[in-house]
């Protein structure tokens, strides 16, 4: 496909000949573009004379033109077939602007909350309801989602916890040292473990692992209609899907959680040991200084984190949209909207904390 | 108490400012098999989710077994849903469950009996459809024809007097898709079962209907209804006459 650009009195006329299919197309769109934009002032024609053939992409490119020049356009040239593809293009409803990639996020987000909000008050009113529904809310299915997001998780939080004890008494043992206050190091490890690393990391391994399935397995559900069938069966979604789901996380974050903890006093007392501080002096700092109210306190925090991930994996498979795209971003929501939830949730707990003077 | 199985009056329904369609109304005959027809996308199924309670409807009513589908409370709701029966258009089977679980689910929450007895009506259940060898397969092991034959199953388990199909012929071959053309007519015959059928297979519409209504996505609503048989060779409707002529209409 060749292009001339010509002029023709006061109009410009871009001169078209060849072969007009997407391979031609993609060479001379710009270029063609470009043109009719500069011809704005002026009558724009485009002279299709010498097309040889042509194909959506070439119908695509006319319009664009036509709308690049934004006035009247005259076809010379053109054959019936064409100037009726291009009739019909002209009449296709334009895409709705994209919101920017920059502020997509922030716009998903916004529009989510009302969502967000009315998934809390369904899932308050489904357990409320939940003594007369009794027969909806399976055992079976808590202790199946217990066993995947609680016991299979165990592995992973035994690493976790672990290597993050290490790193916390190597990395505090150094500047310590230079204090000689190296027995305090059992104090800061212990207590940050208890109130704050252990919930956390129990809720970012249960947002990553559980979250995500919550979110995978109900979207999956959503777009194979699963939902809908269940709606018609009576089976409320919210009482058969989400409360079970809810129940085994809250049950299962306590244990997560005191697991991570105790991997995380042992790689810290690795640490130590291996630094030349005896067991006992490691223990009764620990004993000495950690009070009930931070192992407490710290559970407390791991339950909160659970219900949260889990209601935010679910609300975002019950939220998902069309096709396994969908499915894929419901599921990358729930683990980034589960970390973020538990942060900031964290933030909270430690103003409340601070001012009940935990 | 209404007369009529299922009375869907003045309906209308919109996706913002677009109108997918308005004012319809219709009765569906305890008993008989009422065809919803019509070209792709003018809102056939989203009718069948209006009636079967999963959409409010912009406007209009909706009453099936003289229970309004969008009125009253709760546990009303709840009784009509099980006096109702749905196959949706992919089957909708529950992915994570076997074939004889999927049509067990409602028995097990809904009807008052024995264990064994309710792993006895599933199974007969599934007989009834062909699929008595296939009880414990999962639905990802079956194919298409299956899948819906066993979604009818899990639809009929509370026995219910209405059945609602979704695209019941869709993407099967025609001996499959007869098979099912005469699945819907022999439970109508041995268990008197009214089905609504959403279709646009014209072969199965002339095998199975009593009635029906076609709807149109240009007119925005139901533009004929009647016998298709006689809507094939009466209507002078150019829509309708393209529909069961398969002709290509004029731009």
């Amino acid at each position: 496909m060749g292009l001339t650009v010509e002029r023709r009195g006061s109009a410009r006329t871009l001169v078209l000949s060849g072969r007009l299919d997407a391979a031609s197309v993609a060479r001379l769109w710009s270029e063609v573009v470009r043109e009719a934009a500069a011809a704005r002032r002026r009558a724009l024609i485009l002279d299709l004379a010498g097309i040889s053939s042509w194909d959506a992409a070439g119908t695509a490119l006319l319009l664009a033109a036509e709308r690049a020049h934004g006035g009247s356009v005259e076809l010379q040239g053109a054959s019936v077939e064409v100037a009726e593809a291009l009739a019909r293009l002209r009449q296709a409803p334009r895409p709705a602007p994209a919101h920017t990639d920059t502020l997509g996020w922030l716009y998903r987000g916004l529009a989510a909350i009302p969502g967000g909000i009315a998934f809390i008050g369904e899932a308050a009113v489904a357990a409320v309801r939940l003594p007369r529904r009794a027969r909806l809310f399976r055992v079976a299915d808590v202790l199946r989602h217990a066993d995947e997001g609680g016991v299979r998780g165990l592995p992973l939080a035994l690493l976790l916890g672990f290597l993050i004890g290490l790193i916390l008494a190597f990395q505090s043992l150094v500047p310590m040292r230079r204090f000689g206050a190296d027995i305090y190091v059992a104090n800061l490890g212990a207590i940050g473990l208890l109130r704050e690393l252990g919930p956390l990391l129990a809720a970012v391994i249960l947002a990553g692992r559980t979250g995500s399935a919550f979110a995978a397995e109900i979207g999956t559900m959503k777009v194979n209609q699963e939902i809908d069938a269940l709606i018609t069966l009576d089976l409320d979604p919210m009482t058969f899907l989400v409360l079970p789901r809810l129940a085994a996380s809250l049950l299962v974050m306590p244990a997560l959680t005191v697991v991570l903890e105790l991997a995380g006093l042992v790689g810290m007392a690795v640490v130590l040991m291996s630094s030349g501080i005896p067991f006992a002096a490691i223990s009764h700092q620990v004993t000495a200084w950690v009070a009930p109210a931070d192992a407490i306190g710290g559970l407390a925090k791991a339950m909160v984190f659970g219900l949260v991930v889990a209601g935010i994996g679910c609300a975002s498979g019950l939220s998902t949209g069309v096709g396994p795209r969908a499915v894929g971003q419901s599921a990358t929501a729930a683990v980034v909207g589960g970390i973020v939830a538990t942060i900031l949730l964290d933030g909270l707990f430690a103003v409340v904390f601070y001012k009940l003077g935990w | 108490m209404s007369a009529h199985a299922v009375e869907v009056v003045g309906v209308a329904q919109a996706f913002g400012a677009r109108t997918v369609f308005h004012d319809v109304s219709f009765e569906v005959e305890t008993g008989e098999v009422f065809v919803i027809l019509g070209g792709s996308g003018c809102g056939k199924s989203v009718l069948l989710s209006l009636i079967v309670g999963l959409r409010k409807p912009t406007a209009g009513r909706v009453l099936v077994l003289g229970q309004d589908m969008y009125a009253g409370d709760a546990a009303a709701h709840g009784v009509a849903l099980r006096r109702i029966g749905v196959m949706f258009q992919s089957g909708a089977l529950f992915g994570s469950m076997t074939l004889l679980e999927n049509v067990l689910l409602p028995l097990e929450m809904y009807a008052k009996l024995p264990r064994e007895a309710r792993e006895a009506v599933a199974r007969a259940k599934l007989a009834q459809v062909g699929l008595a060898d296939a009880a414990d397969l999962m639905p990802a092991e079956i194919s298409g024809g299956m899948a819906k034959r066993a979604a009818i199953a899990r639809a009929m388990a509370l026995d219910p007097p209405v059945i609602f199909l979704d695209e019941p012929s869709a993407g099967l071959d025609p001996i499959t898709s007869a098979g099912l053309d005469a699945l819907i007519l022999e439970l109508r015959r041995t268990q008197g079962t009214t089905f609504v059928v959403v279709t646009h297979e014209l072969d199965s519409i002339l095998a199975i209907a009593d009635r029906c209504i076609m709807l149109d996505r240009a007119a925005q609503g139901v533009i004929a209804r009647g016998d298709p048989r006689r809507l094939r060779e009466e209507s002078t409707n150019p829509t309708v006459h393209a529909f069961f002529h398969r002709q290509a209409l004029a731009a």
